[in-house]
């Protein structure tokens, strides 16, 4: 293992052990909205979608490469899209009788 | 904009190679924090979707995409509009199984990147090709498990689990397989194809036999483990690729995907291994058959009792609404809110008891009754509520079993056995709107079935039991 690839393994040992610490505290009203959010983070592989697309010389490759960025770029915009959509829904009693329904 | 040659490291070079992902890092980790309170968790989505966007422009700018250019712009475009339909098409109820098909195609991405990673001719390091095999295999399965998770929610495929002759040992045989390839992967070069068609049919296949074998209840625990995978999946990729951002998030999701799992299980009193492996529905079984008898010749009983569960919700102070799965499946949480507005306007106290697990996803309850603007304030955690039944006039069991079944704390030997349940038996009068009196996803007769006098079971579906309440009170 080289030096990046220590940091790498490392980067990713540090970024579970934060993100467990942080998750910990959200409750268990707002979990399926968690999920949701950290499902559209899951797209991130977009980001290496990309890369490895632009790396690509064969038209195949590029096409696969196509599908794989649409695929990234539905599970990141959808998934947070549908993630705003139901946290807009989580209202407290004031605000419930200030909408008026 | 500058692009500056991988060969010449100066100091802009390191900052701008460590410090922006670093920085989107935090940005994301700051937006999960804000996830953690109600009132900022919209933002904290909205500040974690900007730092994915940052990063996307981020790596635009970096790449030299020249020859591709035309191929991930019309990918991003396909990908943008299929997401604006769907997001604003999807509905409520629709939502575990979005879930599960939003993170199946993150797993294909990954899977994707690293087949492409592993068959793009040039040379890798050996902490390349390892990763790459395992993101590939990974994706693939998260892939292939959340499709047919989502299947099943949605009904494509049949709810219960399907268990094949050995397989336990075909699963364990695969996961092995998978390992040795991926291990061979930096010791046989120049085999990369063949390699990528086996891991890819691999983790194919053994995503689908992992998610076919689980079924109903189970399946919060299968959609947020295979949120981690998919993480994991994303995280491995990054470390293919050298990607700093992409090893973080992938890391922060799989650690939260894993801490999801973790809950559920506790909440269920199942160890993971059993959720994955299915003991404990398997031996639930004979007993099913035999019990399910002995309800059914029980249930006449407090059919011909006079009691009238309008009376019931008249003469009840406290109330606690305990929705389950079968709310969700009737779609009865319109009527759910009518009926507490009414009780409500009568000056009742009305309160929701949410049991971990109930429905298909973590936290399925709060986003369906949300849904109808139940304040949220109103939705009390199991262990909270659990004490306030026994000084509860009426509780009202909205199609829900294994989770206020009493034999979790009495019937040793069953599955159920030692799971937290929510104590609506200690309420004063019971009400249970129930589809049937056949027991829960578990399989344990429900004792709150055998018809004690305060107990009031409303057969059928629950949106028509709660209409013929609304009608009666109003």
């Amino acid at each position: 293992m080289t030096g990046l690839e220590g940091v790498l393994v490392l980067v990713f040992l540090v970024a579970a052990v934060l993100g467990y610490k942080l998750i910990k505290a959200v409750p268990s009203l707002l979990h399926t909205p968690l999920m949701s959010g950290m499902n559209a983070l899951s797209g991130i592989t977009i980001l290496g979608m990309i890369t490895v697309t632009a790396f690509s010389q064969s038209v195949l490759a590029r096409l696969v490469g196509m599908l794989g960025i649409i695929a990234a770029v539905i599970n990141v915009v959808a998934g947070f899209g549908v993630t705003d959509r139901m946290l807009r829904m989580f209202k407290g009693g004031k605000e419930a009788v200030g909408k008026g329904s | 904009m500058t692009t500056v040659p991988e060969a010449s490291l100066g100091l802009a070079e390191i900052i701008l190679a460590i410090g922006v992902p670093l920085l989107l890092s935090l940005g994301v980790l700051y937006g999960i924090k804000m996830m953690s309170k109600v009132k900022t968790a919209a933002s904290g989505n909205r500040l974690s979707a900007l730092c994915m966007l940052l990063a996307i422009i981020y790596v635009f700018m970096r790449t030299d995409l020249s020859g591709s250019l035309v191929y991930i712009i019309l990918g991003l475009a396909i990908g943008t509009l299929i997401s604006i339909v769907i997001t604003l098409r999807v509905k409520m109820i629709q939502m575990p199984q979005m879930v599960g098909l939003l993170n199946g195609l993150g797993g294909l991405a990954s899977a994707l990147a690293a087949i492409l990673t592993l068959l793009s001719g040039e040379t890798q390091s050996g902490f390349s090709l390892v990763t790459s095999g395992l993101a590939l295999a990974v994706g693939a399965l998260t892939f292939s498990g959340s499709m047919v998770a989502a299947g099943k929610l949605q009904g494509l495929l049949p709810q219960k689990p399907k268990v094949y002759a050995g397989h336990h040992t075909i699963t364990a045989l695969m996961a092995l397989a998978m390992l040795v390839l991926i291990a061979l992967l930096p010791v046989v070069p120049g085999y990369n194809g063949m390699f990528c068609l086996l891991l890819g049919v691999l983790g194919l296949l053994f995503g689908y036999i992992f998610a076919i074998r689980v079924g109903g209840a189970d399946m919060p625990i299968t959609i947020s483990l295979l949120n981690s995978s998919s993480g994991v999946a994303a995280g491995i990729a990054g470390m293919a690729l050298g990607d700093i951002l992409l090893v973080s998030v992938g890391g922060i999701v799989g650690a939260s995907g894993l801490l999801l799992t973790q809950i559920m299980c506790r909440s269920m009193n199942r160890t993971l291994s059993a959720v994955l492996f299915g003991r404990a529905p398997a031996a639930a079984k004979p007993e099913q058959a035999q019990e399910t008898k002995a309800s059914e010749a029980a249930v006449e009983m407090p059919e011909s009792a006079p009691a009238d569960p309008v009376d019931w919700l008249i003469e009840a102070q406290s109330i606690i609404i305990i929705p389950g799965y079968g709310m969700a499946l009737s779609q009865a949480q319109e009527q759910v809110k009518t009926l507490t507005d009414l009780l409500e306007a009568k000056g009742k106290d009305v309160r929701f008891a949410i049991h971990p697990v109930a429905g298909r996803m973590p936290g399925h309850m709060n986003v369906l009754l949300a849904e109808v603007d139940v304040p949220y304030e109103k939705l009390y955690e199991m262990e909270t509520i659990n004490p306030d039944f026994s000084s509860t006039d009426l509780a009202i069991v909205i199609g829900a079993n294994d989770v206020v079944n009493p034999a979790a704390n009495t019937a040793e030997g069953t599955p159920i056995y030692g799971m937290p349940v929510l104590s609506a038996e200690d309420a004063r009068r019971l009400m249970i709107l129930n589809f049937d009196t056949k027991p829960g996803y578990a399989g344990v007769h429900n004792p709150l079935y055998d018809g004690a006098s305060n107990i009031h079971l409303m057969l059928g579906d629950a949106k028509g039991s709660l209409e013929q309440l609304i009608a009666g009170l109003g």
